[in-house]
């Protein structure tokens, strides 16, 4: 008990040491060794937490002192200034940015002085959905950080003009560690709302570190918008406190649907806010701004994953309500409609960005309709998107680095000019939608679940899947086409390849580790799944083992290969990428992706999309009372 | 027990009855255009021919790709005929296409890659109402398993019509018949050359056939399931079908990808989803 | 083996031909000849077919074209010269820029002549290759 306890505060205050070392320490390589350490006591001591301790009902640890609360309080005042000190440079017309800041940390620093928040006891607690999320934080978090320290060195030389502050980039890394395991462990909302608004002020860190004007404008977009979800979250506590006299999460979630629905629909809200789910995509698809370890770390394993944690917590509130449904359909929405928007992107990271913006689409679906079945979904998919998407943004963070472009036409032929990095991506895109990977199986799962549903829901799935097949189908084609012998342009690349790899094989081990995480940790929270049949996991093992073994077929030199040109009606010349013209001169042949504008275009959509989700979450919160 | 033996006679003899169909098709394709056609082992001479020419490959790796979209088409079919669960069958199924879309790519051939993208759109159009007819099968027996969906007894095409007419307006484009043979044809003279199959021969081509074999089979199957209640009636279905197939393939002249794309979308929407739309407010209400 | 015989694929190519032996290889295709009967397939690409059906001369600007053509049909494959200017460049043959008949380019096994060429006479050419395709495969 007292150890449990004991582990989880090291795990919430420890990344705190290495952020505030890092700010004192200049020396890149004394940076560096801070990062790997500490990387890996997070990376242990979540993995630690998880062998030791599982909770399926949840364990709760009382703290009778006061003192943490104080110091909570305090640190709400704090980050109000902070929030207020970085908003000092903005032109007085966009007064009301600060302003949001002023009203949620007004109300509630004034609720709590006043004695007006409800005394709580057990203010922490540990699940297995806490320990899942401590994984996903633990492990995909740490690759990152220590990706960074490479990725940093290359971002500076390239960009000479923007001021070295690796320091404070990284340290914001593990202060967004610490914000996260905070959000992941407390009970009580007002330490939740504490923990949420520093990962706020965090991606408002990051965006903003390069410090053009780009960045800026993008940082403060972040940063309003996010605290409009700040703002419902504090008015959840408000109404917490006076309306349901209680901040505990636990008892809230315990009371009767019609007192607690609405601070339940406000936590939701925010979490679709942080979710980053329409009307709210516009903040993460201007987070690609910063260096690509950030995009990684809040399109995976925080930030966006703190948005579906919340929801996941009120699912059983949600279940079975139609304020639920509406929060089902607003994932479902931005599902559908940021799969139909990646389709017209050819920025590899705008791609990633819609993708992750549809995949947490259906996390919050399935947390909206809060069945066990469609919990365990959202769970397997939480785990399996952290991996898949962590690896595809350093991945592309890479090739941006080494080739000077992000455009997917510009990797035409990629495998030709970085094997091994091309296989690694492979390996990251197969993971995002193919069959046996991780979020096919989650795919898979979501649909089995919701077929008893309305089949409203089942079609969304459906639709959204098909496009997302479509845009990373043709995504990964660009990268396999053999272009003949090439330039390489992978060197250079250093201590990325510990994360790239390391990231590569575990969204590959998560594939048959599912069954375990499933029986040890998903089937105690949610009950039994038709996913654990043993037919389900030996067919999901037979097509692993097959993906894995079939490339073994590239080494095995087939007879009598007879190798001759592609096919130009004739007109080859010896250049393949040329043929011969009708004046008898060598012209050259490209080859693009379609990207079907005309019905995809992001404009259109795009408003369509928001105009879609406004009207969905007016709908659910008028629908609280049914 | 049963479930062995039904996937090895799909693995063993999938390739017969398909290369037979094919040769009937030809057959009654040539009499609907006043011709004598082919003989009916037609298409085996044809695979056997290519088996003994030439393996002409631009770059070595494609014919990997290919192996692995027999391998994975093979797959989804005896997980079909073993009566597993029919979501992971069709999930299959994609996986051996993407293996055929990504053999197309890599040659990095103009006509290739264009039918390799028409492909993409092809599924694309198909998808949506594959899974949704798994789905549709699923709310009126209760179950994903082929083998429950295929013992359920009552005649599921009375309850999914609209998913039936879907599944067979997206079978024109999974079996490549005009007016949706977009991304490569059995006939002459394309504007793509042979798109998506273009720079495979002899061997690599055998292969894409007999692969093709393989999915006729596992779609007809999907067809018998909405008449399972009655083998007879069944296997006269399947006939039918694939008879309407033919008709359509020599009735219409090919069209273009956003038309295939809007109708077989609409009829998925219109036919699909409102027939179980339809289904969801009898059963609950 | 036998089944090479029983499905020779051909493919047409068009060297500078006036059009008349095209439309009677075409005729043969259609349901009047119907060569399907034999297992005959019009492919449009050198890389399936068995069989090189050229008509026409052979001039400077197609013999890049027609070696490359002939480079990309995999073994064992045939060529046949359809109609007059094919087989020896008939009244073209003294022109600027003709090389002459398909033969001065690329290998030949059957000259058909005639101007143009019968739809018999080329269905007759083609069951006539199929004897030198099996003779080729059974020398490799």
């Amino acid at each position: 008990m007292g150890l449990h306890m004991n582990w989880i505060l090291f795990l919430i205050l420890f990344p705190l040491l290495p952020a505030v070392l890092l700010l004192f320490f200049r020396s890149v390589s004394i940076q560096k060794w801070i990062v790997l350490v500490a990387s890996a006591l997070v990376c242990a001591g979540s993995i630690g937490l998880a062998v030791t301790c599982t909770q399926a009902k949840g364990q709760y640890f009382p703290i009778t002192s006061d003192i943490f609360n104080k110091l909570i309080v305090a640190g709400d005042i704090v980050l109000a200034l902070v929030f207020l000190y970085v908003c000092r440079r903005l032109p007085l017309k966009r007064y009301w940015i600060p302003l949001l800041a002023i009203v949620q940390y007004a109300a509630v620093v004034w609720f709590d002085l006043s004695g007006r928040v409800p005394e709580t006891t057990h203010y922490i607690f540990v699940d297995n959905l806490s320990v899942i999320m401590a994984l996903v934080i633990g492990i995909v978090g740490s690759i990152i950080a220590v990706y960074t320290i490479g990725y940093m060195e290359h971002y500076h030389k390239k960009h000479p003009e923007i001021p070295d502050r690796r320091g404070k980039f990284i340290a914001t890394t593990f202060l967004f560690f610490f914000a996260m395991y905070g959000i992941i462990f407390s009970n009580t909302i007002t330490w939740i709302y504490f923990f949420w608004e520093i990962t706020t002020l965090c991606s408002f860190i990051m965006i903003g570190y390069s410090r053009t004007k780009e960045a800026v404008h993008n940082s403060f977009r972040a940063l309003w918008m996010l605290l409009v979800g700040g703002l419902a979250f504090a008015a959840a506590i408000l109404y917490a406190s006076s309306i349901c006299g209680s901040v505990d999460l636990r008892q809230l979630l315990a009371m009767d649907k019609s007192v607690v629905m609405l601070p339940i629909l406000l936590m939701s809200f925010a979490g679709i806010n942080k979710a980053a789910q329409f009307p709210f995509a516009k903040w993460l698809l201007g987070a690609m701004v910063a260096p690509t370890p950030s995009s990684a770390l809040l399109h995976s394993s925080t930030m966006v994953k703190a948005g579906v944690y919340i929801v996941l917590r009120c699912a059983p509130v949600l279940h079975d309500t139609a304020a639920g449904a509406m929060v089902a359909l607003v994932g479902g929405l931005s599902f559908v409609a940021a799969s139909a928007l990646a389709v017209s992107q050819r920025d590899a990271k705008l791609v990633l960005a819609y993708s992750t913006i549809g995949n947490l689409g259906m996390i919050i679906l399935c947390a909206g309709i809060g069945s066990h079945l469609t919990l365990w979904a959202a769970v397997l998919l939480i785990i399996f998107h952290a991996l898949a998407k962590a690896l595809m943004f350093l991945c592309v963070g890479t090739v941006e680095q080494m080739t000077g472009s992000r455009d997917i036409e510009k990797m035409h032929g990629l495998i030709t000019r970085m094997p091994l990095l091309t296989i690694i991506m492979l390996v990251g895109i197969a993971g995002m939608f193919l069959a046996p990977f991780g979020m096919l199986i989650s795919k898979w799962a979501v649909i089995e679940a919701l077929a008893t549903r309305n089949p409203a829901f089942p079609v969304i799935v459906i639709f959204g899947g098909s496009l997302m097949l479509f845009f990373w189908m043709k995504w990964m084609g660009k990268l396999i086409a053999v272009t003949g012998p090439q330039p390489r342009q992978d060197e250079g690349i250093g201590i990325e390849w510990f994360a790239l790899t390391g990231l590569a094989v575990l969204t590959t081990l998560a594939v048959p580790l599912y069954p375990f995480v499933g029986i040890h940790m998903i089937e105690p929270l949610y009950g039994f799944s038709p996913m654990l049949n043993w037919n389900v996991i030996w067919i999901v093992g037979i097509m692993l083992g097959l993906i894995l073994i079939l490339p073994l077929g590239f080494f095995i030199h087939w007879k009598n290969l007879v190798h001759v040109e592609p096919y130009l009606c004739g007109a080859n010349v010896t250049d393949t990428h040329q043929f011969m013209g009708s004046l008898g001169s060598a012209r050259d042949w490209s080859f693009r992706n379609c990207y079907i504008d005309k019905y995809f275009s992001e404009e259109k959509l795009f408003r369509g999309a928001l105009v879609g989700s406004i009207v969905l979450l007016i709908l659910m919160f008028s629908m609280e009372k049914l | 027990m049963s479930a062995i033996y039904t996937t090895i006679c799909y693995v063993l003899l999938a390739p017969l009855v398909g290369g037979l169909i094919t040769g009937l098709d030809r057959i009654v394709t040539a009499r609907m255009q006043s011709r004598y056609g082919p003989p009916v082992l037609q298409p085996f001479y044809d695979v056997f021919k290519l088996f003994g020419k030439a393996n002409l490959t631009v770059n070595r790796f494609h014919s990997y790709y290919l192996v692995c979209f027999l391998v994975f088409i093979v797959m989804s079919g005896s997980l079909f005929f073993a009566g597993e669960d029919l979501l992971i069958v069709i999930f299959a199924l994609i996986v051996a296409d993407s293996f055929l879309v990504l053999a197309a790519y890599s040659t990095n051939s103009p006509y290739s890659c264009v039918g390799a993208q028409r492909e993409l759109l092809q599924m694309l159009s198909a998808e949506p109402m594959m899974l949704l007819s798994a789905v549709g099968l699923y709310m009126v027996t209760g179950s994903f398993n082929v083998s429950e969906i295929a013992s359920y007894g009552k005649p599921l095409i009375l309850y999914l019509p609209g998913v039936f007419v879907g599944l067979v307006y997206i079978l024109t484009i999974k079996l490549r018949k005009s007016p949706f043979d977009l991304s490569t044809s059995h006939h002459a003279h394309q504007e793509l050359v042979k798109g998506i199959t273009t720079e495979f021969a002899g061997p690599s081509l055998a292969l894409i056939e007999i692969e093709h074999w393989y999915e006729m089979i596992l779609l007809l199957g999907m067809v018998y399931l909405f008449f399972a209640f009655n083998p007879v009636v069944g296997v006269v279905a399947i006939l039918f079908v694939y008879f309407i197939e033919v008709v359509v393939d020599n009735t219409n002249a090919r069209v273009k990808w956003e038309l295939m794309l809007k109708s077989a979308w609409l009829i998925t929407i219109i036919l699909g989803v409102g027939n179980l739309f339809v289904l969801y407010f009898v059963l609950h209400l | 083996m036998a089944f090479l015989k029983r499905s020779p694929w051909i493919f047409h190519y068009d060297g500078s031909s006036c059009n008349g032996c095209d439309i009677e290889v075409l005729a043969c295709l259609t349901p009047m000849y119907d060569v399907e009967r034999f297992g005959v397939i019009n492919t449009g690409n050198p890389k399936h077919s068995d069989i090189l059906l050229i008509t026409g001369s052979i001039n400077r600007q197609n013999e890049h074209v027609v070696k490359t053509i002939y480079r990309q049909m995999g073994d064992p494959k045939v060529v046949i010269a359809i109609g007059t200017c094919a087989a020896s460049g008939g009244i073209f043959a003294e022109c600027y820029n003709v090389l002459g008949g398909v033969d001065t380019t690329i290998p030949v096994d059957v000259y058909i002549p005639g101007c143009a060429a019968r739809p018999e006479a080329i269905i007759d050419s083609v069951i006539q290759a199929l004897g030198i395709l099996e003779e080729k495969q059974k020398q490799t």
